[in-house]
């Protein structure tokens, strides 16, 4: 069985800030890391590796940079690793995107066919969930969204069947095989690498493919060319017309600032007194 | 390295003429086995407010298998502001499956073509939006906090937040139609309701065999919704985030809530570290709240968390850093340590709430 | 794990690294061992480069290594309450390429210098602690890690994995670390824009300014502060004797917290961004706190052995040149033939003592218990000198002979004649 499971490298947002007075964004020191929802895939690619064997293969679009987080997947356990580097990539919305990653898919199934594709539900930031059902819908393979658990796979008959996540409840769901699946946060917990892993990542030949080696030929179909989204403009939130007052006692001590700060909070909104009144124990 | 907040594209970049007959806003009206998804209703009322701007009419698109309500569906819609309803009624419809779903739906943008196109940012919208988006090759906005038409123009500027959330921005499709958006449940107000109003429903057929499509559902276990929060309607909420250190120091987030009968909420990062559940999350990847009080302890306050709460009518801010952003847009602030804040604030809550029984 | 390497390298820092590629580059197959998840991601950022020690080890470092500003200046404060006494040295000679220091980012510069050592040849691997040294008998013959089929062995082992060296203690090579020999120190960086950093000190793009500080910050405890220019933030920080710590009851973050509101400081970080925040242990013990370097199978390098010149602020540079040195030693004895016996090893500790580390490491050695038992350096003197300045600096028609008078006396009541005479003594004798 060959799975293929796509990643991104992202900035950990958690950690980007903007900076008060100039308004622009502060990114030193902010480390990339593998989207952390993209573990989930690759662990439970892994998973389904440990049960019927076969291998795992992991593809980024990015800059150059992002080998690092390829060669972190090997060091979980993932066999092969490509990255899809190109500057004619530079400006990707999603639409953009799908299109570089289904057309690497075919190149990596002109070598090996692929049973199935893995994502995580979405990228901390970009947020947006898009590329996933995109690669999908451009390689005409079934879709099946915020996957919670595998439930089978039948190599032989080409089927899989899965519980899928949807509202006030989870949908048991069957499809044909190869499709891509996106899956759910939080259903595994990733692995801890054998020494072996860790060599291997270390000394692997990494694949760079660009364009051409992605079997991209179409160039209006990436970067700012083939996004029909532009960001217009990007700005800091607008400030709130007030700060928050600030609850200050002479002390500073818990008790005397929780109780002014009822004072102050029930004064200004009566309401909201009856309102906790009428519902707490 | 720093960069300037990019300015607004000054050439002015022109509609592909294939769509320059695009009309209308169209809102996908999410239903489920009879049920409509609130978010639609979310939806309608910013898409009143987008036609009237554009002039155009306001539709709903109902799809569903056949008595599951279509037609009532269709007069509710039509209560909370939609003009005209396409409604798509088809056996293979009955549970959502991205391949009847998508095909339905892309044929009838291509049959009626609108020029915006606006789903919730649920599991459901999501999963069919991107696919919808890819087979239109149009551009698709997702988790917008804010709609609205360009000056000067016919686009849609859908802002979202961006860099993690430390920003907003705003994102247009220029060239291509529809536009297309999601918006989370919770982000919009929810409209009222006007049961006089009525509109046209236009009836689509939609045939595709079931021989034909290649998923199939085996069954549907529906949540055990006992005990199952549900922060996106809760009036009062308590929330916590790493300022309180240690998942032991949780405990006192769920002690004020219980004095408060509030639900209890979290941060991105303490959801990820496993202190509560993911159904408690609050922001923009989580859940959006719209309570009358939230309390927010040990979160910073940045704009992931943000677009998710403050909507809140009152915000209790809870930081040990007086820096922290949440200070900026919360109605009152306490700059202390959570672990010694929250208990004090339980017992002033409890003290209160003594008094007004006594009184009362 | 089957495969074998001739050196099995600890740590990714300052030594690991200077020893990794050393050893690669001298042919020799390597395994490097770091615990964090990239080289330097344990280390704490915001730190001084010093081009000799590096330029040993990468002459042409300059062309790709990743750094902030080259220093141009050099300030020496001694705080008082709300004042200072301080001085400048500031040279066009440290204007003219090539830069003797330049201030870094700990964990840009380790990931660099990890990646030159693996582009000669030395294998790495991170997120990967080693527990314990495999032993056999007193020899020492690989590591076992933390991951499955951990257990690697190796002809020598350079022990390069930091001051609180467990490993280290565990297998007996080194008693654990006393408080009086360590040194708990904190930083922050604050982020400003470049403009913003060059108009406030006073120097171009690519320039850089250290200031050291000593004084009332410490609040009675021996210990230091420093302020360094990157080129986007301002790193600043203060560190203490572990020891005083424990019995002063104070905490490193609150002589942080005032020292950046006073007011010589805080208007030099006004408006910044902090951003990070790290604590970090620093050898302070100096000569007499270094611990057997060698044995049977085994070398330590860099703050591992508490190679830390605590008066003059260098620790990364001894921690580059024992690693290279340590490298070197093993790539001599093997090419000879020899195994990495005691005996044999005992060449790194010639080489270590023929070197400034050693050398330098001497000539301060009473230095750390000096400054234990005199405190008054970091209160009385401080506040006398403060005194003393603003006196003569002040004019306020008092004459400058009774100025000097009154200065004499009050440096006299405060110490009295014997102590002045003994503190100048022991001041020499912590130099010499």
């Amino acid at each position: 069985m060959h799975s293929v499971v796509c990643i991104k490298q992202v900035p950990d947002s958690a950690q980007i800030r903007v900076h008060p007075v100039t308004n622009t964004i502060m990114r030193q020191g902010v480390p990339a890391i593998i989207n952390p929802y993209d573990l989930f895939a690759l662990e439970e690619a892994l998973r389904l590796k440990d049960r019927l064997g076969g291998t795992v293969t992991v593809v980024t679009m990015g800059p150059p940079m992002a080998e690092a987080a390829l060669r972190k997947c090997l060091s979980y356990g993932a066999d092969d690793a490509i990255l899809v580097s190109d500057r004619a990539f530079a400006g990707s919305d999603t639409l953009a995107t799908s299109y570089a990653l289904a057309a690497t898919i075919r190149q990596i199934m002109a070598r090996q066919p692929v049973d199935l594709i893995f994502t995580g539900k979405q990228t901390i930031d970009g947020d947006t969930a898009q590329v996933g059902p995109g690669i999908a819908k451009r390689l005409d393979y079934q879709l099946l969204t915020y996957v919670s658990r595998i439930v089978e796979v039948d190599l032989a008959r080409k089927e899989i069947v899965v519980e899928r996540r949807a509202e006030g409840g989870v949908q048991l769901l069957k499809t044909a095989t190869p499709c891509l699946i996106t899956l759910l946060e939080g259903i595994n917990e990733m692995r801890f690498g054998d020494l072996e892993d860790l060599f291997r990542a270390a000394r692997y030949d990494l694949q760079v493919w660009n364009r051409e080696a992605a079997g991209i030929d179409e160039v209006e179909m990436i970067g700012l060319k083939g996004s029909p989204t532009v960001v217009s403009k990007v700005f800091a939130p607008r400030p709130r017309a007030q700060r928050a007052q600030i609850i200050e006692t002479q002390d500073s001590e818990p008790r005397n600032l929780a109780a002014t700060l009822l004072a102050k909070v029930f004064t200004q909104h009566p309401k909201l007194e009856k309102e906790i009144a009428k519902r707490a124990i | 390295m720093s960069e300037q907040p990019k300015k607004p594209a000054r050439k002015k970049v022109e509609l592909d003429p294939r769509f320059a007959s695009y009309r209308h806003v169209w809102v996908f009206i999410e239903n489920e086995r009879g049920q409509v998804h609130s978010v639609s209703w979310e939806l309608l009322g910013e898409g009143r407010k987008l036609a009237d701007r554009l002039g155009v009419e306001l539709c709903g698109v109902v799809m569903a298998a056949p008595g599951e309500r279509g037609r009532e569906i269709c007069r509710e819609a039509f209560h909370y502001g939609a003009d005209k309803c396409y409604l798509v009624q088809a056996d293979v419809l009955r549970d959502y499956r991205n391949e009847p779903y998508t095909k339905a739906l892309t044929d009838l943008v291509n049959a009626y073509q609108p020029e915006i196109l606006m789903l919730g940012a649920s599991t459901l919208g999501r999963d069919l939006a991107g696919s919808v988006a890819t087979t239109l090759a149009t551009g698709l906005t997702a988790d917008c906090t804010e709609l609205a038409i360009e000056e000067g123009g016919r686009n849609l500027a859908a802002t979202r937040p961006t860099f993690g959330g430390s920003l907003l921005c705003t994102i247009m499709t220029q060239r291509h139609r529809p536009q297309m958006a999601t918006v989370r449940p919770r982000v919009m107000s929810m409209p009222e309701p006007d049961p006089v109003r009525s509109g046209e429903i236009v009836e689509v057929p939609f045939s595709m065999f079931e021989s034909d499509i290649v998923t199939k559902v085996l069954d549907f276990i529906a949540d055990d919704t006992r005990d199952k929060p549900n922060l996106p309607f809760a009036d009062i909420i308590v929330a916590g985030g790493r300022g309180l250190k240690k998942p032991e120091n949780f405990q006192l987030v769920w002690d004020l809530a219980k004095v408060l009968g509030a639900e209890v909420g979290a941060s991105r990062p303490v959801v990820q570290a496993g202190w509560v559940d993911l159904d408690r999350q609050v922001g923009q990847s989580g859940k959006t709240v719209r309570p009358k009080l939230y309390i927010a302890a040990g979160i910073s306050g940045a704009i992931q968390h943000r677009v998710g709460m403050d909507g809140a009518d009152v915000i209790i801010a809870i930081n040990s850093d007086p820096n922290a952003p949440i200070f900026d847009f919360a109605h009152f602030g306490i700059v202390g340590n959570a672990m010694t804040i929250l208990p004090a604030l339980t017992e002033a809550f409890r003290a209160q709430l003594a008094q007004s029984r006594k009184a009362g | 794990m089957s495969e074998k390497f001739d050196v099995i390298v600890v740590g990714a820092g300052m030594a690991g690294n200077a020893a990794a590629y050393t050893l690669a580059k001298g042919g020799l197959k390597v395994l490097q061992i770091e615990r964090g998840e990239t080289p330097g991601s344990k280390n704490v950022q915001g730190a001084i480069l010093y081009s000799d020690a590096i330029e040993r080890i990468i002459p042409d470092f300059r062309e790709t290594a990743p750094l902030e500003r080259h220093l141009v200046e050099q300030r020496v404060w001694i705080l008082d309450e709300a004042s200072y006494v301080g001085s400048t040295y500031r040279s066009e000679d440290f204007n003219k390429p090539p830069y003797n220091r330049y201030t870094i980012i700990r964990a840009h510069f380790d990931q660099w210098f990890s990646k030159k050592a693996q582009e000669a040849g030395a294998l790495t691997i991170c997120e990967t602690t080693v527990s314990e040294l495999l032993l056999d008998g007193k020899r020492v013959v690989g590591v076992r890690t933390d991951r499955k089929g951990g257990e690697i062995y190796a002809d020598a082992v350079i022990l390069a994995d930091g001051v609180n060296s467990r490993l280290a203690t565990k297998a007996g090579f080194h008693p654990e670390i006393k408080p009086k020999d360590v040194a708990l120190a904190v930083k922050e960086i604050h982020f400003l824009p470049q403009e913003t950093i060059e108009a406030r000190f006073n120097i171009g793009e690519e320039e850089g300014v250290v200031i050291e500080m000593a004084g009332k910050i410490t609040q009675g405890m021996m210990g230091t502060g420093f302020l360094y220019t990157n080129k986007e933030s301002i790193t600043l920080g203060i560190g203490c004797m572990l020891s005083d710590f424990k019995t002063q009851k104070t905490t490193p973050y609150e002589l942080l917290d005032k020292m950046k509101q006073h007011p010589a400081i805080a208007p030099l970080i006004a408006g910044g961004e902090m951003k990070e925040y790290a604590a970090h242990l620093i050898p302070e013990g100096g000569y007499n706190a270094v611990p057997q370097v060698f044995g049977d199978g085994w070398l330590m390098a860099g703050d591992a052995a508490m190679f830390v010149n605590g008066i003059h602020r260098e620790g990364s540079n001894l921690a580059m040149t024992t690693g290279m040195l340590a490298a070197q030693t093993l790539i001599e004895l093997k090419a000879a033939g020899k195994s990495f016996s005691t005996a044999n090893l005992a060449k790194y500790k010639a080489k270590l003592d023929d070197s400034f580390v050693m050398k330098d490491l001497l000539k301060y050695r009473r230095m750390p218990d000096i400054f234990h038992k005199n405190k008054q350096f970091f209160t009385t003197y401080p506040e006398l000198l403060s005194k003393a300045a603003q006196s003569l600096i002040r004019v306020d028609g008092i004459d400058k002979k009774t100025k000097e008078k009154e200065i004499k006396k009050s440096f006299v009541a405060s110490r009295s004649v014997f102590g002045l005479i003994g503190d100048a003594f022991k001041l020499w004798r912590a130099v010499e």
